[in-house]
């Protein structure tokens, strides 16, 4: 029907604007994230770098192709003379405990921040957005219970490692019981195993809670009020009204915050690498070795000997990480998206059965 | 009929007395939980004044002491210390740091944003698409990777490895995109078209200035992030000299030396981290409490 001046307006065509704008993000992503992404796959199937002059020098370096013996010394027992590519587990046939180890530390540490931080935070949260609650001072209470988050973790690690010190030279809180007379000895805050474990749940914890509760405040807010007005006409307690209304509409925003947290989780570095007796620069509490610690060490610095770098390794490690996260990640997508379709599809058989109900009440005519 | 009206009355009477008491015993809760965020900065600030032996011999105590001045004095003139913490330094690179990269994730997440949202072509939601999915990827997985590379095209110890990532930050974009979809009119490009705007100004100058809500959100935590990041800049500067390494890294040589044992100079040098830091928080908590649930940023 248009015009052919018409036609030729229409086709004026911005779209290659579009691709000019994205193309710095993707550029840069590509350069910077993927290709070292790449790398990382690449680098996990080579031998380990070398550097030590005699004695050392009978392992692979860098360039020799291994295939995927960095993942059989990792994820299997492995034992010298298994391999072809003699690598160097001669001297590190600890290698496959020690990551078994990290993985299991990983996952420790998280557990046990995760649980106490959202029991905390989602208490915290209902009680903030809870109107019938008179409490003064809550833009006060929620600026306090952010600011650990904004501290550089960095500082966070080396204060707390000041104030829990266990060493010759006690920290802060091992000084107050201590002369208090609450305990003889110091508490191994840092070098227990478990009391080590302990400080740094309690680190993360501190740490974060704070952003948990708001996130999850705004999904409380987000809930219809009138849901919450009728339960309270109704007659429902507090805790009936959580457990029937709050917590089953949190759901969504409740998957995402323990989905990002288990992949933050797993990348945990900053705290457990900080946080450890400062005998020597490389030396790491071995019950606070985490996976990203793990690939660190392996590929900065020397587990055992002088001068080794085990980029292999690193990098396999790094691979299997990659792996562990994605698959989190697309069941966290999986399960908020099936719960969504499932909502809509109640939704539309609950507006047939509606169509259903009015077409009966009006004798079979649609109004 | 009295009589069920003072049963109503007593009961109405109770519920109130019941949210009462509840709310006087979360007020002395939140206390505590304000108490335990707060005690232990307190505790550095404290023993920040205090003298190394003071603090070994007494352990800890409320009172300050009067050394603050002589610690950071032998902070910024003992040559141990020197040699390992640099605050000057150290805030003039982290500053550095921080302030371009925000500017150019800021920027770049901006453009990626709008490039997606008023153009229409072909990839244009497969582009959307990739940014979600890529923003799941940590740095700590392409760690091994990415230092490899760096040091292949001769970037290790520079700065460059620290910013222009920041070019491509999936979160912010994906923050962007959400804001522009519910609150930018695709009519005033239009309108700048047929004015003779061309594209790029009219994001410049007429798209970025309506966006700055989710702009001022957005950088402040994207400061606060490339302030605090200390996994890269240790990846990238670690065989740096001191001189050049970021403020984390010169704290994390603190936690981690023999030699730099005077605890009070110690807790003074954390303590320098911090404050300005939590003084940018303080000034800024308002945005910072309210930008924290729309963008859901991190970790």
């Amino acid at each position: 029907m248009a015009s052919a001046a018409q036609r030729r307006i229409k086709k004026v065509s911005y779209a290659k604007y579009g691709y000019i704008f994205i193309l710095p993000f993707f550029t840069v992503y590509f350069i910077f994230t993927f290709w070292p992404l790449i790398q990382t796959f690449i680098l996990s199937f080579y031998g380990n770098g070398v550097l030590a002059k005699s004695g050392y020098n009978q392992g692979l370096t860098k360039d020799d192709f291994v295939g995927l013996d960095n993942f059989r010394v990792l994820l299997t027992n492995a034992k010298e003379g298994d391999y072809e590519s003699r690598t160097l587990f001669k001297w590190h046939t600890n290698m496959h405990e020690d990551f078994i180890e990290c993985f299991k530390n990983t996952i420790v540490l998280w557990v046990g921040n995760f649980i106490p931080q959202l029991a905390l935070s989602l208490s915290l949260a209902v009680w903030f957005t809870d109107a019938k609650l008179r409490i003064p001072g809550k833009g006060f209470f929620k600026v306090v219970m952010y600011l650990p988050n904004v501290i550089t973790a960095a500082s966070v690690a080396v204060m707390f490692y000041q104030i829990l010190a266990d060493g010759q030279r006690p920290g802060a809180l091992n000084s107050i019981l201590l002369k208090a007379g609450i305990v003889d000895e110091n508490v191994k805050f840092v070098s227990g195993e478990w009391a080590g474990r302990a400080s740094v749940w309690f680190i993360q914890t501190w740490m974060w809670f704070g952003n948990t509760m708001i996130m999850l405040m705004s999904g409380i807010l987000g809930i219809n009020p009138s849901l919450f007005e009728a339960a309270s006409i109704d007659g429902a307690s507090s805790g009936q009204t959580f457990r029937k209304i709050t917590l089953p509409l949190l759901t969504p925003i409740m998957s995402y915050t323990l989905i990002t947290s288990m992949i933050g989780g797993l990348q945990m570095f900053d705290i457990p690498f900080l946080f450890r007796v400062s005998t020597s620069k490389f030396k790491q509490e071995d019950h606070l070795k985490t996976v990203a610690v793990f690939i660190y060490r392996n590929y900065f610095q020397e587990v055992q000997m002088e001068g080794n770098r085990f980029y292999g390794l690193s990098g396999a490690a790094s691979v299997i990480l990659f792996l562990v996260t994605l698959c989190l990640g697309l069941i966290g997508l999986y399960i908020s998206r099936d719960k969504d379709a499932i909502a809509r599809k109640k939704q539309i058989k609950k507006n047939a059965k509606q169509a259903k109900l009015k077409d009966k009440q009006f004798g079979g005519f649609s109004i | 009929m009295s009589n069920m009206k003072s049963v109503y009355g007593s009961k109405k009477d109770n519920y109130i007395f019941k949210q009462r008491v509840k709310s006087g015993i979360l007020f002395v809760w939140f206390l505590i939980l304000t108490i335990i965020c707060l005690a232990p900065m307190i505790m550095l600030l404290l023993n920040s004044s205090r003298e190394n032996t003071d603090i070994a011999i007494n352990g800890f105590s409320f009172v300050p002491g009067d050394h603050l001045f002589k610690n950071l004095k032998k902070l910024l003139a003992d040559a141990d210390y020197k040699t390992a913490f640099m605050p000057f330094y150290g805030f003039r690179n982290s500053a550095f740091q921080a302030v371009c990269a925000t500017f150019l994730a800021i920027f770049f997440s901006c453009l990626t944003a709008y490039g997606i949202q008023i153009y229409d072509f072909k990839i244009k939601e497969a582009a959307y698409m990739a940014i979600l999915v890529v923003m799941m990827v940590p740095m700590q997985v392409t760690s091994a990777g990415f230092v490899t590379f760096m040091s292949k095209i001769g970037l290790q110890d520079s700065y460059l490895p620290l910013i222009i990532p920041a070019v491509a930050s999936p979160a912010i974009v994906y923050f962007m995109r959400s804001y522009m979809k519910s609150s930018f009119p695709a009519d005033i490009v239009e309108a700048a078209r047929i004015d003779g705007c061309s594209e790029f100004r009219t994001f410049v100058q007429i798209a970025m200035p309506m966006m700055k809500p989710a702009v001022a959100v957005q950088a402040i935590f994207a400061f606060i992030a490339n302030w605090n990041n200390f996994y890269t800049p240790n990846l990238i500067l670690l065989t740096n000299p001191t001189k050049e390494k970021t403020l984390p890294m010169m704290i994390s040589g603190l936690g981690a030396s023999d030699i730099l044992t005077d605890l009070g100079v110690n807790y003074t040098a954390i303590a320098i981290s911090i404050i300005p830091i939590v003084v940018v928080y303080l000034i800024l908590s308002k945005f910072i409490i309210g930008g924290v649930a729309l963008g859901g940023v991190k970790e």
